[in-house]
């Protein structure tokens, strides 16, 4: 049978190219990098090369960068770092409500703390309002955090344009970035963000690697307390696998990013497009001007997206869903809430990324798929285009 | 390693009793497309026996699964037998469900109830499993506040 992946964001593949990269530093290159003899700093030459390889890729200086345990730890750090360091200043957080539950459920344990939270909505094209967010300001805020590019719909937050709104009162600005890095051009000084969070495994690196960018002069408070790596900002051994990989991936997609944004929009544009054309009551959502590459968020209407993952799954096809059915918290995504989509068509979402491995006949082989499944699980269901809901 | 066990994803790829029929003695729903599950079954009674019972189902791999089982193990049945029929003895037919879908999934003995009342009602036929029921007023018990750990 053949096995096609179509769920890029939510993790990749690592390449032969990184893993190569990485394999000596699981045993003959194992030094520790805060050792003084020489295999302590040729590890610690590596970490700065991969730091050095990051910075690239986003335009920062290879001090900006800081590694953490994923993308998780990075957007953690960021705002507790934050609240932490500025309290005396205020207690109030803008953000939105479509961020990933890395930034979501640490919002909510700040408010649980007392802290104050703002989350903008977004519009029909998935961005923020910048008047929303101008008026959301108090002399007590201290953040502002908005996701570059959103993990289920793909749409892109006009990240400039906050920045500057941030400047202009100054208050801090963090932007995840987890599924930006790669996809989108990102210049974090022409951004005007403070801080960014990203991924190493979203761009065919290894798991449990990430990084915070900090810009220069910047100092929140630590998160991980204890050794003195990092420059006494990030507490812990270095995870020297995961960095070097992280390293080589970030000047992968660095070298080579124009033709994988060619190669993944001309895929998912012949998805999108045979889906919309070739089975009927299918729609788009998000916008797909300036869109995440790879995304594609389509709704099945009349049927339920557990059961469109599992037949796929049954043929070998690998996607996600903004059911409810499929999350262990029952409750429909709350970015496709966010965005208008009404309750019983979420249920019927279906998210395709397709990445740098993905194939026409790939494709194809999915949509012929679709089509059968589509029609199937219809026959199955009360609800139709003739009865509606 | 899959979410679903063999007999599970056997009613879920291959389901029993699918449809409509022509000309149903009873016909029930029960749940609703905006909360992600809803299943309509209609039944054929002769001499108070079902003999026949088809169904739809808007839902997930187990919601569509455990209506496949539940219409196979009401046919044959009598009606006072079939309202005897829990969502438990569904899920242990089917050799377990994951626990976060035991909840929201299982619509079927409500949907089993909504057409035998129906046909009762048609019929001026009286069960005392169905004395004071009322097909409408159950909707809130399907809900979806259950924790999130298994």
């Amino acid at each position: 049978m053949r096995n096609v992946y179509l769920d890029y964001s939510a993790t990749t593949p690592v390449k032969e190219e990184v893993l190569q990269e990485m394999i000596p530093y699981f045993t003959e290159k194992f030094g520790n990098p805060s050792s003084l003899y020489d295999k302590g700093l040729e590890s610690k030459e590596a970490v700065d090369n991969a730091r050095a390889q990051i910075g690239a890729l986003i335009n920062a200086d290879a001090k900006e960068i800081f590694f953490t345990a994923g993308g998780t730890e990075a957007d953690n750090w960021a705002v507790f770092g934050t609240v932490d360091k500025l309290k005396e200043k205020g207690n109030h957080i803008i953000t939105t409500k479509v961020e990933h539950h890395a930034m979501l459920h640490s919002c909510q344990f700040l408010e649980k703390q007392g802290y104050e939270v703002t989350y903008l909505g977004i519009g029909p094209d998935g961005r923020i309002n910048l008047e929303e967010l101008e008026a959301a300001i108090t002399d007590k805020t201290i953040l502002i955090s908005v996701m570059m590019v959103n993990n289920e719909i793909g749409t892109v937050q006009p990240i400039k344009e906050i920045g500057k709104i941030a400047k202009a009162h100054k208050i801090l600005f963090h932007t995840d970035a987890v599924q930006a890095l790669g996809n989108i051009p990102i210049d974090v000084k022409d951004l005007g963000v403070d801080m960014m969070s990203m991924s190493s495994h979203k761009i065919y690196g290894p798991k449990g690697e990430g990084a915070l960018y900090i810009r220069k002069g910047l100092r929140i408070s630590n998160y991980l307390h204890g050794g003195a790596q990092e420059n006494s900002r990030r507490a812990g051994t270095e995870n020297m696998t995961g960095i070097v990989g992280f390293g080589k991936a970030a000047e992968l997609a660095r070298v080579h990013f124009d033709e994988h944004v060619k190669h993944c929009s001309e895929l998912r544009d012949y998805l999108v497009d045979r889906i919309l054309t070739e089975i009927p009551d299918t729609m788009v959502n998000g916008t797909m001007e300036a869109r995440h590459p790879g995304n594609a968020n389509i709704t099945f209407k009349y049927i339920e997206g557990e059961s469109i993952l599992l037949m796929l799954n049954y043929v070998g096809i690998s996607v996600s869903t903004g059911s409810a059915c499929s999350s262990k918290s029952l409750e429909p995504s709350h970015v496709l809430s966010a965005l208008g989509v009404p309750v019983e068509m979420i249920h019927g979402t279906v998210r395709f990324t397709v990445g740098d491995f993905t194939t026409k006949e790939d494709i194809d082989y999915v949509v012929e798929n679709l089509k059968n499944i589509v029609e199937k699980l219809r026959m199955l269901s009360p609800v139709n285009a003739q009865k509606g809901w | 390693m899959a979410l679903y066990n063999d007999t599970v994803m056997e009613h879920f790829m291959n389901p029993q009793n699918v449809g409509e029929l022509e000309n149903p003695d009873g016909t029930g729903t029960y749940g609703s497309p905006v909360c992600g599950d809803m299943m309509q079954i209609q039944i054929k009674v002769e001499d108070e026996k079902i003999v026949d019972a088809k169904f739809k189902t808007f839902g997930c791999g187990s919601a569509i699964a455990s209506s496949s089982m539940a219409t196979s193990m009401i046919i044959g049945k009598t009606i006072e037998e079939a309202l005897e029929l829990t969502n438990k003895e569904i899920i242990k037919e089917l050799g377990g469900l994951p626990a976060v879908k035991v909840h929201c999934s299982v619509l079927a003995d409500k949907a089993i109830k909504n057409a035998i009342y129906d046909y009762a009602m048609k019929n001026g036929k009286v069960y005392a499993a169905l004395e004071g029921y009322d097909p409408n007023e159950d909707e809130d018990e399907h809900d979806h506040d259950v924790p999130e750990e298994e």
